[in-house]
């Protein structure tokens, strides 16, 4: 376990110091066409000065950009025993040291994501949706999935890859506006004097202003589905029970209705893509792979180790997954009998969790309304607004 | 003359250098030695932290269940009988058979509160059969997390070169936490 993070880091940290490495060749190779000589080294700080601005906003207020609206009410053990109980399990899997938030979301649609840049921050947010629809085991599977992506540390990097793919685009919007501004102007001195090592510069700094952010965006996504495989294999690890993420991928493709908070940039967040989870065709630019192909993958495992996923892995893509090194740590596992608890949740009510965290008092009004008194309310009684019978006000 | 001190002096530099090196990885394997073994530790005392769980839910269990099915004398004492073997043991072998005899009992003490409708639909009983469930769960879990990691900390200290250091400063081999047969392995199963 702890040699496949070490594995994961390392991955991690090369692909990191690429995009950096893209990002100083465009500011030098730029700064140095638009401003012959010494332009390299502005070319550089303009560089930094958007990776700066960029660092920025992931230091700032990245999380409430990412959850926006959607935030949820976060759960204690009480609101709802068994998914509290879930996380604590996966928890114990996975060796993860704090115990990881749970953020309950009021939306129909099933859908589960992780988020947290630190072990303390770490939060498991899923739908009152997903409670709704999934068994124990496929729950289990779900926050397996997501325990996974915590434990590989993908938030972080996904989101310092996010803060280099901005950078990256920023700065080659600045190269190429300006090389198309003050390109003219200069051309007519400097046409006789230019030389090799200018046109080379020229073709550099080209190549880098138009294919260096849509690289960047390639090898992102790339990144993105390839830690999506890697947390299904951790899952299937953890709960020694593949069929249940397998089960639980099925039941949330065949949703079609997006949770309402999701729109383009935080979709590789989720478990499944709620944009497209049941598209079998894949292309570069997925953040997730095909829905189907995770299922298939998982159910073609022979046992539940990281080396059987890596087994089903290659024979239905080809390529391997995991490094040598992490899959000679990982010991051979067999898979578990499914539990027979239970079907799935009565209706765990997010807006009710919400309302008593925030020290509402509950009256139930015979006419069926339910009414949440604020907790500033200093009179002693209340009306229902739709029968207008008169309830005497709890005290807490 | 000059030469000679040359060579002495290279032969001393080029000793210092192949003990520095030497000292160098001693202390990094030592380390990640101890780190490994720490982790394990910690790894140990979170199946202890959830035993203990099921020890102190295990009574409350018993109360309620004997509100609605006295006449299971029996199968309460081997509940508690088998409770309290596994608080009182004390090497690792020993702990993992009295969990597997408690384990075993649960299940029956389960399929006893099968045969009481009334039992099934008590609140009380229904949370702590969530509890106890989840908490074998979690037994189970950080066993499997123990077991995984003690494996690969066995190898470690059993292989070249590391075995020496392993050798050196005491780094003993650790007992797996073994359940016998395949099917106790799982949670009391309890269907309701």
């Amino acid at each position: 376990m702890w040699e496949q993070i070490r594995a994961n880091r390392r991955r991690s940290a090369m692909l990191i110091s690429l995009m950096g490495v893209v990002l100083v060749l465009l500011g030098y190779c730029g700064g140095e066409m638009i401003l012959s000589g010494g332009g390299g080294l502005i070319g550089l700080i303009v560089a930094a000065v958007v990776l700066l601005v960029q660092l920025g906003f992931y230091f700032g207020g990245a999380q409430s950009l990412v959850l926006g609206e959607a935030a949820g009410a976060e759960l204690k053990h009480d609101d709802c025993p068994r998914l509290f109980n879930i996380v604590e399990e996966m928890k114990l899997a996975s060796g993860l040291a704090v115990m990881p938030k749970i953020l309950l979301i009021q939306d129909p649609a099933p859908n589960a994501f992780a988020f947290g840049r630190t072990p303390e921050t770490a939060t498991i947010a899923v739908t009152s949706g997903l409670l709704q629809r999934l068994n124990r085991d496929e729950l289990q599977g779900v926050i397996a999935h997501e325990t996974g992506h915590l434990i590989n540390q993908d938030v972080q990097f996904m989101m310092l890859a996010v803060v280099m793919l901005g950078s990256i685009a920023v700065l080659a919007q600045i190269v190429w506006r300006t090389m198309r501004l003050g390109g003219r102007a200069r051309s007519r001195d400097e046409s006789r004097g230019g030389g090799q090592a200018q046109l080379i510069l020229l073709v550099v700094a080209l190549l880098l202003a138009i294919l260096g952010p849509l690289m960047a965006r390639i090898l992102y996504f790339a990144c993105s589905r390839k830690r999506e495989f890697l947390a299904d294999a951790c899952a299937a690890q953890f709960t020694r029970y593949p069929e249940g993420l397998a089960s639980a991928l099925e039941k949330i493709a065949q949703t079609a209705e997006p949770p309402a908070f999701v729109n383009k940039a935080n979709t590789p967040m989720f478990i499944v893509n709620p944009l497209a989870a049941m598209e079998e065709s894949s292309s570069v630019f997925d953040s997730h792979p095909p829905t189907g192909e995770r299922i298939r993958i998982l159910r073609s495992m022979a046992g539940a180790s990281l080396g059987d996923y890596e087994a089903a892995y290659r024979k239905a893509r080809g390529g391997g997954l995991i490094g040598a090194q992490s899959l000679q740590a990982a010991p051979a596992q067999a898979v578990r009998d499914a539990s027979d608890e239970g079907p799935v949740l009565s209706r765990v009510d997010a807006r009710a969790t919400i309302r008593r965290n925030a020290g509402y008092a509950h009256v139930q009004c015979t006419c069926g309304l339910e009414i949440g008194v604020p907790p500033g309310y200093d009179r002693k009684e209340i009306r229902c607004v739709r029968c207008g019978s008169v309830w005497p006000v709890p005290t807490a | 003359m000059a030469l000679g001190i040359g060579i002495g002096m290279f032969v001393l530099l080029a000793l210092i250098a192949t003990a520095v090196v030497i000292i160098g990885w001693l202390i990094a394997v030592y380390n990640g030695l101890v780190q490994l073994r720490n982790q394990l530790d910690n790894a140990w005392a979170q199946i202890d932290v959830q035993l203990k769980r099921r020890y102190d839910l295990i009574p409350n269990l018993v109360e309620t269940v004997k509100g609605y099915a006295k006449h299971e004398r029996e199968t309460f004492e081997r509940v508690t009988q088998a409770r309290n073997m596994a608080v009182s043991a004390k090497s690792v072998g020993e702990r993992a058979e009295a969990e597997n005899m408690l384990s075993g009992a649960l299940k029956s003490l389960f399929a006893v509160a099968e045969a009481y409708p009334e039992l099934k639909a008590n609140q009380n009983f229904l949370g702590l059969q969530e509890e106890l469930t989840s908490t074998e769960n979690k037994i189970s879990f950080a066993r499997q997390f123990y077991n995984d990691n003690a494996m690969g900390y066995n190898t470690r200290i059993q292989t070249f070169p590391t075995m020496f250091i392993a050798g050196m400063f005491q780094f003993t081999k650790r007992d797996f936490f073994e359940v016998k047969a395949a099917a106790e392995r799982e949670a009391p199963k309890v269907s309701f």
